[in-house]
């Protein structure tokens, strides 16, 4: 990244050679970022991140298919970036079927098939969901879509770079992707679209990808999410297992060493990074607070979402009470993280639950 | 060695820009929206950027909203007031040369009913601002106009046209396009007029991949990108914190430096020395305060612009053929179009722009290829 800031400095739509040379730059990220995902060079859009991604999916498909019809299915625990947009066409005369999901956050195909109508466009689901890390079975929702003759769409912020994914074997139509989830940088992401699928461009002028999104191409950002690509496609297998195997360490030890806390999400099938629990009789604000104060950075469900007072719609969703939803706390394991870094929170979340549930009137030894 | 005369295509970022920028990447790499120390850091670097830029426009830190560069910005601005007001009229006002993000995405909007009237810009590439005031009818909801355009370098009289639109009622929106002006001029939205205004990190020595667009606040233009609700709900994703600081920092430091007073010497002498090749002319106003002087747009007769810039190149001279947008299409520019040169004569501009980072050596390396190339290009056209 810092050599396209500081010496590869040209617009790559510039016809000189400093042009050429950021052109180049540009056109070697996009094939990292494809071969990570399976994909061909000439289907990846870049975009300022996942969310424009998503927006750029949905409202793509959306207008250049709405003569086929206006219905899109989709579930009630995706990320804030398909939610809003999806009731934003809702307003424009779409309508949009949010599926439910079981206890633990996942999807069925059956569900997606029952809710698939003539005038049914698009099918968008997350490939595994931010908060609470279950992964979904896109695989079968592609083949009940497909055998409708439905696109999808899946949102795969979380999932790019955390778990094997080829588009080819999925058959999604759509994915998107960002890079500062990847140990890429911020203010970059990618969308991927299938050669053959049409959509409409969401800002216009310039004509830049293809025509899919004018701008000036962040040349460090999209060389930096090339790079991660690449990185990741060496290192996810070694990473994966390392992470798996301290996010195991984090939630039994958790579950063993706290009464009273359940575990968020499938237990097998999630991102080998992603530990959500909640704590019952605790409030996740606090005991945040105080994890903060220890020095342990956490969450009480997305950042997106954070210091709203709102109830995770994910766990909502999931048919946790509100009580038992205040009480999650999700921590996301990265490749810095050590086995020490596990102990050190083993060693301080019991005694800070401990001593909240005695402070509070949740408290049920209170 | 390259002599970069492509400014208003992008710029280098200055060192200490690139500086402030890896210790955000490196150092503060939480997300802004995280309640933990990682994130109430970078929290804090964009919102004390947000009130450097703001500062600089002498308006309300909340009015600036952060984006991913000015072709954002004009399609949040344009589509955002036609939404807001389609049931209050659909007519409107903007100019023949305007950038293609902000005529793409009027014309997408006169395919859905919106009437856009074009002001053709005089022969010299200037816009009077009576035209443009002259065309106001009770059904216009927005007037859109860039303040220097990036081809040609004309000045649009946006400032008049901001204080005149307070005579029509209802008033008109007004955007401003400031993509190559601001960080160049002063800007008071408040002072002028301006309702909306987008600008660009990357043309004033920052990053690509940020700008911002400034929304006068009481006007409530819907979401653009929608997702977790940043920027205020304009702009869901999340923040490219180094994007922001970095353009923060080019806009206070590009204020350091005197920049018309190591632009305007250059253009002089790029100006003399061209004159001296037959065939050159200037495209664009020739009055002072028509015109920036850091855009030069120059037509080499029998001379194609693409081969010139070709051969430029090849001697290390970097400048442009009509503006960086326009190379994915092919074709003469609309602007020089506007200014009524024939495809064949649009076919024979090239731009030259000029920056704080441009001296002597620049301007001189610039004429000397320049006349190598006229007199052996123009032998080979003509066999």
């Amino acid at each position: 990244m810092v050599r396209y800031m500081t010496e590869i400095y040209g617009n790559p739509s510039s016809v000189h050679a400093f042009g050429r040379m950021a052109r180049k730059g540009v056109e070697e990220a996009r094939e990292s970022v494809a071969a990570l995902i399976g994909a061909s060079p000439g289907e990846i859009i870049f975009t300022s991140g996942g969310t424009e991604a998503d927006n750029l999916a949905i409202k793509g498909i959306a207008e250049s298919l709405s003569h086929k019809g206006k219905h899109i299915v989709t579930s009630k625990v995706e990320h804030h970036a398909v939610l809003h947009t999806c009731e934003y066409l809702e307003k424009k005369g779409f309508s949009v079927t949010y599926l439910p999901v079981d206890k633990y956050g996942s999807v069925s195909a059956s569900d997606v098939e029952a809710a698939l109508r003539d005038d049914t466009i698009l099918v968008s689901v997350m490939m595994a969901n931010n908060e609470v890390g279950t992964i979904q079975p896109i695989a079968e929702i592609v083949q009940v879509a497909k055998s409708r003759g439905v696109l999808v769409h899946t949102d795969a912020v979380q999932a790019v770079g955390a778990v094997r994914i080829d588009v080819e074997e999925l058959g999604v139509d759509l994915l998107s992707l960002s890079g500062h989830k990847i140990y890429g940088p911020k203010g970059v992401g990618a969308l991927y679209v299938r050669k053959g699928v049409k959509i409409l461009p969401v800002a216009h002028g310039g004509g830049h990808e293809r025509g899919k999104r004018a701008g000036t191409e962040n040349v460090p950002g999209i060389v930096g999410l090339g790079k991660a690509a690449e990185l990741a496609k060496e290192e996810m297998d070694s990473s994966s297992e390392k992470i798996k195997h301290l996010r195991d360490k984090l939630i039994e030890g958790i579950l063993s060493r706290i009464e009273h806390s359940r575990l968020n999400g499938h237990p097998t099938n999630r991102l080998p990074n992603n530990v959500n629990v909640s704590i019952e009789y605790v409030e996740g604000e606090a005991m945040l607070l105080s994890l903060d104060q220890q020095g342990v950075a956490a969450s009480s469900g997305s950042a997106c979402t954070s210091g709203s007072l709102e109830p995770s719609h994910v766990l909502t969703a999931m048919g946790l009470s509100h009580e038992v939803a205040h009480g999650s706390l999700r921590m996301t394991l990265g490749r810095q993280n050590t086995e020490e870094d596990v102990d050190y929170v083993l060693s301080v979340l019991p005694p800070i639950v401990e001593r909240l549930r005695n402070m509070s009137p949740l408290g049920k030894r209170g | 060695m390259l002599h970069y005369l492509d400014n208003s295509a992008t710029t280098r970022l200055l060192p200490e820009v690139s500086e402030a920028m890896c210790r955000t990447l490196n150092e503060t790499f939480g997300n802004p929206s995280s309640l933990h120390p990682l994130g109430v850091s970078a929290r804090a670097l964009i919102e004390e950027a947000r009130v450097k830029i703001a500062s600089a426009l002498s308006v309300n830190a909340q009015e600036v909203v952060f984006t991913s560069g000015g072709t954002e910005s004009n399609n949040m601005a344009i589509f955002g007031v036609a939404t807001l007001y389609a049931k209050r009229g659909r007519h409107i006002v903007t100019s023949a040369i305007e950038h293609p993000s902000v005529l793409e995405p009027l014309s997408r909007l006169a395919s859905e009913g919106f009437e856009v009237d074009y002001v053709l810009p005089l022969r010299d590439g200037s816009v009077p601002a009576d035209e443009v005031l002259n065309r106001i009818r009770k059904d216009t909801v927005l007037v859109t106009m860039m303040h220097v355009n990036n081809e040609v370098g004309s000045i649009l009289p946006v400032d008049v046209v901001g204080r005149g639109l307070s005579d029509f009622l209802p008033r008109p929106v007004f955007h401003v396009d400031a993509v190559q002006s601001f960080g160049k001029y002063r800007i008071k939205p408040q002072e002028f007029g301006i309702d909306l205004l987008s600008a660009s990190a990357h043309k004033i020595h920052g990053p690509k991949g940020t700008g911002f667009l400034y929304v006068r606040s009481g006007l409530e233009i819907p979401p653009y990108i929608r997702g977790g609700g940043q920027e205020r709900g304009l702009r869901s994703g999340t923040e490219n914190v180094h994007g922001i600081v970095g353009m923060a920092q080019a806009v206070s430091a590009l204020g350091k430096w005197d920049f018309w007073g190591s632009v305007k010497p250059l253009r002089r002498k790029i100006e003399e020395g061209v004159m001296r090749i037959p065939g050159c002319s200037i495209i664009g106003p020739k009055q002072e305060g028509l015109y920036a002087p850091h855009i030069l747009s120059l037509r080499i007769e029998g001379v194609r612009g693409e081969v010139l810039v070709r051969f430029l190149g090849a001697e290390g001279v970097c400048v442009s053929s009509g503006s960086a947008c326009h190379t994915h299409r092919g074709g003469p520019s609309p602007v020089l179009s506007a200014l009524g040169l024939k495809p064949k004569e649009a076919e024979e501009v090239i731009r030259v722009s000029l920056s704080i980072d441009n001296d002597e050596s620049d301007a001189d390396a610039f004429l000397s290829s320049l006349e190598k190339a006229v007199w052996r290009l123009r032998r080979v056209f003509r066999g």
